[in-house]
């Protein structure tokens, strides 16, 4: 084989030509797969504080990564790792996991909660946190179906101001307790 | 694209598609093994490898083979060292649910060769042959460059199982008050953070259980291999007095009746418990099958599909492999085997490969709560070919983490459930 693409090599004259000629560049299914490691295959997680990705609002992933990448959103890997791609790259992989069936967890959840997170849910989550959180507007994630720990460590940044909470949320979740914190991250695990 | 390469697929016109052919055409020097992938090692890289090129092309065969009828996880068996972990159960995986879910056979047998020329593997439960084979069988031991080894005597635990466990016996047998060595090899090793998160799970073992104990750490290397900075904040907070690090320090000899190593065969150091790691070099099997490069250890690989330079429609992935800037890890092996399933995939099917894209994420503990990472994104560069690092993607925890800790449990849940199921 080598011998034949040496030969069809000199025919072309001097060029220099690799075997990497032949290859595209990165595809939307080369980037992504990288991130499953983690993030579980097709981006459903098997870790209790890793987010599944499957899913995932197109415009919320973007706008994710490119906080990482930029630091206006602090992270621990993830702030380094973003820099790692271009935003044509990160549209690609939001693409990608956009596609992908959303996953739900088998989490221990409270029922007492789940019921009390509903109410916090309607009061102050429903209007952006579209179907119990299955679906969005905007930028806003899809949520329902999240590890439970997962949630709790996010919503316990953005109660402790780690996590900067957007205008549009700020206005709503402002009066929200720890305990309605804790019941809305129950609810929307407990979504299937 | 750069005005080259747009040249030189403007001038093969179809051309590039009679170089894709020109590719698989001349795989298949065996009928026998047409559309067939015999991948070889059923660990971090094996699994992936075998499970992804299934996911893209289901119409492929494709076999596993494997000498166990489990697989052991080297990452986090630092921790059962350490005492935070009771068994390694939950460090083990089954190929049961793979196969299933995928289609995947699997065979439980040794590979004994693989006849590069007629597309077979061989192995004790008979032949194999393949269009394309994936060879990932991590690491074997340099043993004749220390003199007297025996690691019945002085557990490696540098592939997790049996030695895992005896050198935790070793330390639970123990008396207060004993030495502890460990001895690191030259770099490059399987997992280069791995040996100081070991230094610091067993100086907090013994700091908890054997009071007065403590740990000499004799480094080949000149410094601390990875995430230097961060270690040594970890052991000057946690194990202040238990840890005694010694730079360039290559034990070359042991005493196995005097318990004592001898470093560059002069400096006599004694021991209760002693933890060598060996120099390392490819899985044995790559030497069997002539993967090894001119170096005697590792095996030279194209950079965007991991085929071997020594023999086509050879594909050898993970620690085995020189994968330029990547380092020998489990993530490293986890996202190498998705980039050569995925071309693979495509050269199996007349289709245009793609660029390498590749991640490495790598914790380790400094504590029962503590860990920190090292990250990197991967991709070919475009003039030399080789894999390099993204500028920016690379870099450590800023400091030691609770958060980082849960995290890395997560981390260990993925990628061994990415592997089993």
């Amino acid at each position: 084989m080598r011998r034949k693409l040496s030969v069809m090599t000199l025919a072309l004259g001097a060029m220099v030509v690799s075997a990497a000629a032949y290859a595209i560049p990165p595809t939307a299914e080369i980037l992504s797969y990288a991130c499953a490691g983690c993030h579980g295959t097709s981006g459903a997680s098997a870790g209790p504080s890793m987010p599944s990705l499957a899913g995932q609002n197109k415009a919320f992933f973007v706008d994710a990564m490119k906080k990482f990448k930029s630091g206006e959103r602090t992270g621990t890997v993830m702030a380094r790792l973003a820099k790692g791609y271009s935003d044509e790259q990160i549209v690609a992989m939001a693409d990608f996991f956009a596609k992908q069936k959303r996953a739900s967890q088998t989490t221990e959840i409270d029922p007492a909660l789940v019921a009390q997170g509903k109410v916090v849910y309607d009061n102050a989550c429903k209007r952006c946190h579209l179907e119990s959180g299955k679906e969005f507007e905007e930028d806003t994630p899809v949520v329902a179906g999240q590890w439970l720990k997962y949630l709790q460590i996010q919503m316990g940044e953005f109660r402790d101001g780690k996590r900067k909470i957007s205008d549009k949320k700020a206005e709503k979740v402002k009066s929200l307790t720890a305990a309605d914190w804790e019941a809305a991250a129950h609810f929307y695990a407990s979504q299937k | 694209m750069t005005m080259e390469r747009r040249n030189f697929l403007k001038l093969l016109g179809a051309g590039a598609g009679a170089a894709t052919l020109g590719l698989a055409g001349c795989a298949t020097t065996n009928k026998a093994g047409a559309r067939k992938v015999v991948v070889v090692g059923g660990g971090y890289g094996g699994t992936i490898a075998a499970k992804y090129i299934r996911m893209q092309d289901p119409t492929l065969e494709v076999t596993l083979i494997e000498r166990n009828d489990h697989f052991i996880s080297c990452p986090f068996s630092n921790l059962y060292i350490g005492g935070l972990m009771p068994d390694l159960s939950s460090l083990t995986i089954k190929y049961d649910q793979l196969a299933t879910n995928h289609g995947i056979k699997v065979v439980q047998a040794e590979v004994t060769a693989i006849d590069a020329k007629a597309h077979v593997v061989k192995t004790s439960k008979g032949d194999f042959p393949y269009e394309k084979c994936v060879v990932s069988p991590g690491i074997d031991f340099r043993t004749n460059e220390i003199k007297g080894y025996d690691p019945e005597i002085m557990p490696h635990a540098w592939k997790a199982g049996p030695q895992t466990v005896l050198l935790r016996k070793q330390l639970e047998a123990m008396k207060p008050g004993g030495t502890v060595i460990l001895s690191i090899p030259l770099a490059p090793f399987r997992c280069p953070p791995g040996p100081y998160e070991r230094t610091s799970m067993i100086a907090m073992y013994l700091k908890q259980n054997k009071p007065g104990s403590k740990i000499i750490v004799l480094d080949a290397n000149p410094d601390i291999v990875s995430k230097k900075g961060l270690f040594l904040k970890g052991w000057k907070k946690h194990y202040e007095g238990i840890i005694d690090y010694r730079p360039a320090k290559k034990v070359t000899e042991v005493d196995n009746k005097n318990m004592s190593v001898l470093v560059e065969g002069i400096e006599e150091i004694k021991g209760d418990v002693i933890n060598i790691i060996p120099p390392q070099k490819a899985g044995a099997i790559a030497h069997t099958a002539g993967l090894v490069g001119a170096d005697g250890k590792w095996c030279p690989v194209r950079s965007f599909d991991f085929e071997s330079r020594n023999h086509p429609d050879i594909h050898v992935i993970g620690d085995s492999s020189i994968a330029g800037a990547m380092p020998k890890s489990g993530y490293s092996a986890n996202s190498e085997a998705k980039v050569c399933a995925t071309n693979i995939v495509a050269m199996m099917n007349g289709r245009k490969m793609t660029e390498m894209s590749a991640i490495n994420t790598c914790y380790s503990y400094l504590s029962a709560k503590e860990a920190v990472s090292v990250t990197g994104v991967y991709r070919v560069n475009a003039s030399t070919q080789a894999i390099e690092a993204v500028p920016g993607s690379v870099g450590v925890s800023a400091d030691l983490s609770e958060t980082e800790a849960m995290y890395a449990e997560s981390w260990i849940r993925n990628i061994l459930h990415e592997m089993s199921t």
